[in-house]
C-alpha cells in the first residue's frame, strides 16, 4: 500500500563485510563506548543526603495551616473530604469551649482530622476546595514506614508547628 | 606401599559401588571417583602425562558427556524394565565366564617376573613424547587418521539431517 | 621431606588462599562498583566509607539467610555440587608461579606452590572438574531449570574446552614446555633480540582464541548462559539459598581470579616487567615487584571480564555453538598450522 506519509524507510539489509562478520571491531567499539561512560559523572543524587529541587507547585505532604496569630483555620466544614476523590480524608468536628479563642479561629474545629496516606493521591483538590485556605499540599515526600497504621496522620503530624516556639 | 593399597582398596570399592547403585546417575558419579583413583595410580608410577591425560579426558570429558546424557534420560527405578529370569541367568553366565578368564589370567601372570621400570622418568612428557614419536611413530599416527575417520564420520552423521 | 619446606609451603598455601578469597569477595563489590560506574551511577556506597565494607554485609547475609534443601532434591549431591564447585575453583591456584625466588637469609622460597611438569594440563584439569559442581547441583536441585542449567554448562565447557586447548597448543610449539614457571621465565623483561618476549606479541591470535574460552570456561557474560536469567529463572543455582548459593557464585570469582592469572601468566609475561634488571634494584626488591606486577595483571583481566559483561549481551545458544564449533577451533587449528610455518622459517 501507498504509505500516507513520507516517513517510511526501507532498509536493505546488506551482507556483512569480512569485519562486521569478525565482530571483533564491534566489540572493541562497544568497549570504548562503554569507558568513556567509567569516567563520566554519576547522574546519582543520593536521596537522604541530597534532595531534588522540588518545582513550585510540587504537592507533597499536607499541613493544616495556622493564621498570623497562631489559630488553627481549619474549620471542619468537610469540604475536602468530600472533594477527595480517594475518600483519604476522615474528620471529626468539636465546638471551641469559652477560653480556646487563642487555638482555633472558628467557633467550629477539627477535634480529630486525619489523613490515609496510603489512598491519598496528592491531587490537591483539598487544597482547591478549601474555603478556609487551611490545606495545602507544600511538604515533604511521605516517608516510608513499616505499618498501614502508622501512614494514618492525625493532627499530630499535620498541623503545622505554633508560631513563637 | 600401604599408599598404593589403600587407594586401589578405594578404586574396587568405587567400582562395586558404581555396579550396585539404584540410581544411574550416582553409578556414573562413582565411575568418575573410580577414575580419579586410577589418575593417583598414574601419578603413584611417576606417569604424570599420563595422569593427568585421564584425569582431563576421562573425568573432565567422557563422563561429563556420560552425566549429561543420563541427566536428561531421567532413568529412576518406575522406567526401569522388568528383566525376565532367562535373562538373569545369561548374565550370570556371562558374568561367571568372565571372571574365570580373569582369574585364570591373573594366575598366569602371577608366575612369570614382575616387571621392573628401567627408566623411572618414562612417564614425563618430554620422555613420553620422544619414544612416541620415535620408537612408537606409526601406530600412534595411524592411531591419529582413526580419530580423523572417527570425526569426518561424526560431520558426516550431523550434516546429513540438514 | 624436611620441615621447614613443609611449613613454608603452607604458609604459602594459606596466603594463596587467602587472597584469592580476598579477591573473590571484593571481586563482587567491584563487579557492582565497575557496573554502575559504567551505566554513570554510584554503586554500593553505605557499608563504611565508599561502601568498602558491602563484601562483609553480603557475606553475613549469606550465612544468616534461612538454609532451604528442596524436600525432592537427592540430599547428599544438593550439598556435594556447591562444595565441589568451590573446591576445584581453589585448587586451580597451586601451580601459578606468583613470583620469582625470594631469598631471606639463606633461605631460598620460592613463590609458586609446586612446580609440577605439566602445570598447564593441571589447569586444564581442575578446569574440566569445575564443570561437576555445577552439574551435579543442577541435577540434584530436581528442578527443570536447574538441570537445564547444568546441560548447558556441560555442553558449553566441553565444547570450549577443545578450542581452548587447541590454542594452547600453539603456544606450547613456541615455549617447548608445560611448566608454568619456565613459561613466565621465557618472557623475561619486555623487549629482547628485537622484538617483544611477551607471548601476546607472539601469539596474538591464539591470546584472542583464548581469552574467548576463559569467558566461557568461568560462565561469564556473554557467555553466561547456564545462568541466564531471561530463559532458566536463575539457572543451575535456581534453588539455592544461603550460604550454598553464596558458594556458588564466590567459585565463579574465583574462576575468574585463577583464569586471569593463568592469562598473564601465560600470555603476559607473568611476574616480568619491563626493564625488570636494567633499574639496579636488589633481587628480593625485583621479586617483590614482580609479584605487584603479576597482581596489577591479573586486576586489569578481572576489570576486563567485568567491562565485557556490561558491554555485551548474552549470546543465544545456537551462535554461542557455532562460534564454539565452527569459529573458534577451525581458528585454532589454523593458528597451529601457522605456528608451525612461522616456528620453522625463523627457527
Amino acid at each position: 500500500m501507498e504509505s500516507l506519509t513520507n516517513k517510511k524507510k526501507v532498509l536493505e539489509a546488506k551482507p556483512l563485510n569480512f569485519w562486521e562478520r569478525a565482530y571483533l571491531p564491534a566489540i572493541a567499539q562497544g568497549l570504548s563506548i562503554t569507558i568513556k561512560h567509567f569516567f563520566k559523572k554519576p547522574v546519582t543524587i543520593r536521596y537522604p543526603e541530597e534532595k531534588r529541587e522540588f518545582s513550585e507547585n510540587y504537592r507533597g505532604l499536607h499541613s493544616l495551616k495556622r493564621d498570623e496569630e497562631g489559630r488553627e483555620r481549619c474549620t471542619a466544614c468537610g469540604l475536602c473530604a468530600l472533594s477527595c476523590p480517594a475518600e483519604a480524608i476522615t474528620m471529626i468536628a468539636g465546638e471551641r469551649q469559652p477560653g480556646e479563642e487563642k487555638l482555633y479561629r472558628e467557633e467550629k474545629y477539627a477535634a480529630v482530622y486525619e489523613i490515609n496516606m496510603l489512598r491519598c493521591i496528592f491531587c490537591g483538590l483539598c487544597e482547591e476546595a478549601c474555603p478556609k485556605e487551611a490545606i495545602y499540599l507544600d511538604g515533604d515526600i511521605v516517608p516510608s514506614d513499616f505499618l498501614r497504621k502508622d501512614f494514618i496522620y492525625g493532627k499530630d503530624k499535620l498541623v503545622e508547628a505554633p508560631l513563637n516556639q | 606401599m600401604s599408599l598404593f593399597y589403600f587407594v586401589a582398596f578405594l578404586s574396587v570399592f568405587f567400582s562395586l559401588l558404581v555396579i550396585f547403585s539404584k540410581n544411574p546417575v550416582h553409578s556414573v558419579l562413582y565411575l568418575i571417583l573410580t577414575f580419579f583413583t586410577f589418575t593417583i595410580h598414574y601419578f603413584l608410577l611417576n606417569a604424570q602425562f599420563l595422569g593427568i591425560v585421564n584425569f582431563i579426558v576421562y573425568m573432565g570429558a567422557i563422563l561429563v558427556l556420560f552425566l549429561y546424557t543420563l541427566m536428561l534420560m531421567n532413568l529412576n527405578t518406575e522406567t526401569e524394565p522388568v528383566k525376565s529370569n532367562l535373562l538373569k541367568i545369561i548374565g550370570v553366565i556371562g558374568g561367571g565366564c568372565l571372571l574365570v578368564t580373569l582369574i585364570a589370567s591373573l594366575k598366569i601372570s602371577g608366575n612369570t617376573e614382575p616387571v621392573i621400570l628401567r627408566d623411572p622418568n618414562l612417564g614425563l612428557v618430554k620422555n613420553l613424547g620422544k619414544v612416541l614419536f620415535h620408537q612408537f611413530l606409526l601406530p600412534f599416527e595411524v592411531s591419529s587418521i582413526l580419530l580423523l575417520s572417527a570425526m569426518v564420520g561424526a560431520v558426516l552423521l550431523a550434516k546429513k539431517e540438514s | 621431606m624436611e620441615l621447614a619446606l613443609v611449613l613454608e609451603k603452607f604458609i604459602l598455601v594459606a596466603i594463596i588462599f587467602g587472597i584469592s578469597l580476598v579477591t573473590a569477595m571484593y571481586s563482587t563489590y567491584a563487579e557492582r562498583k565497575v557496573a554502575a560506574f559504567l551505566q554513570d551511577r554510584v554503586g554500593p556506597n553505605r557499608a563504611g566509607p565508599f561502601g568498602i565494607f558491602q563484601p562483609m554485609a553480603d557475606g553475613a547475609k549469606m550465612f544468616m539467610k534461612e538454609e532451604i534443601i528442596p524436600t525432592q532434591s537427592s540430599g547428599l549431591l544438593f550439598i556435594v555440587g556447591p562444595s565441589l564447585a568451590i573446591l576445584t575453583a581453589c585448587i586451580g591456584s597451586a601451580v601459578i608461579p606468583w613470583g620469582q625466588k625470594l631469598t631471606i637469609g639463606s633461605r631460598v622460597i620460592d613463590l609458586q606452590v609446586t612446580d609440577i611438569n605439566v602445570g598447564i594440563l593441571y589447569i586444564f584439569g581442575v578446569v574440566s572438574l569445575g564443570v561437576y559442581g555445577i552439574m551435579i547441583g543442577g541435577w540434584a536441585s530436581n528442578n527443570k531449570y536447574s538441570l537445564l542449567g547444568a546441560i548447558r554448562a556441560a555442553s558449553q565447557n566441553i565444547s570450549y574446552e577443545i578450542a581452548m586447548g587447541l590454542s594452547i597448543i600453539a603456544l606450547l610449539m613456541l615455549t617447548g614446555t608445560l611448566s608454568l614457571r619456565q613459561i613466565a621465565e621465557q618472557q623475561h623483561g619486555f623487549w629482547s633480540n628485537g622484538w617483544f618476549t611477551w607471548n601476546v606479541f607472539r601469539q596474538p591470535l591464539g591470546f584472542i582464541i583464548f581469552i574467548i574460552c576463559a569467558f566461557a570456561e568461568t560462565n561469564r557474560s556473554p557467555f553466561d548462559l547456564p545462568e541466564c536469567e531471561t530463559e532458566l529463572v536463575g539457572g543451575y543455582h535456581t534453588e539455592y539459598s544461603s550460604m550454598k548459593l553464596g558458594f556458588y557464585l564466590f567459585a565463579e570469582y574465583i574462576n575468574m581470579f585463577i583464569s586471569s592469572a593463568v592469562m598473564a601468566t601465560l600470555y603476559f609475561g607473568g611476574f616480568n616487567f619491563p626493564f625488570m634488571h636494567h633499574l639496579g634494584l636488589s633481587e628480593n626488591l625485583v621479586t617483590i615487584l614482580g609479584v605487584v606486577a603479576l597482581f596489577i595483571k591479573i586486576i586489569f583481566f578481572i576489570f576486563f571480564f567485568m567491562w565485557v559483561r556490561w558491554t555485551i549481551p548474552r549470546f543465544r545458544y545456537d551462535q554461542l555453538m557455532d562460534l564454539g564449533w565452527k569459529v573458534l577451533i577451525p581458528l585454532a587449528i589454523a593458528n597451529i598450522v601457522l605456528t608451525g610455518v612461522f616456528a620453522t622459517i625463523f627457527k
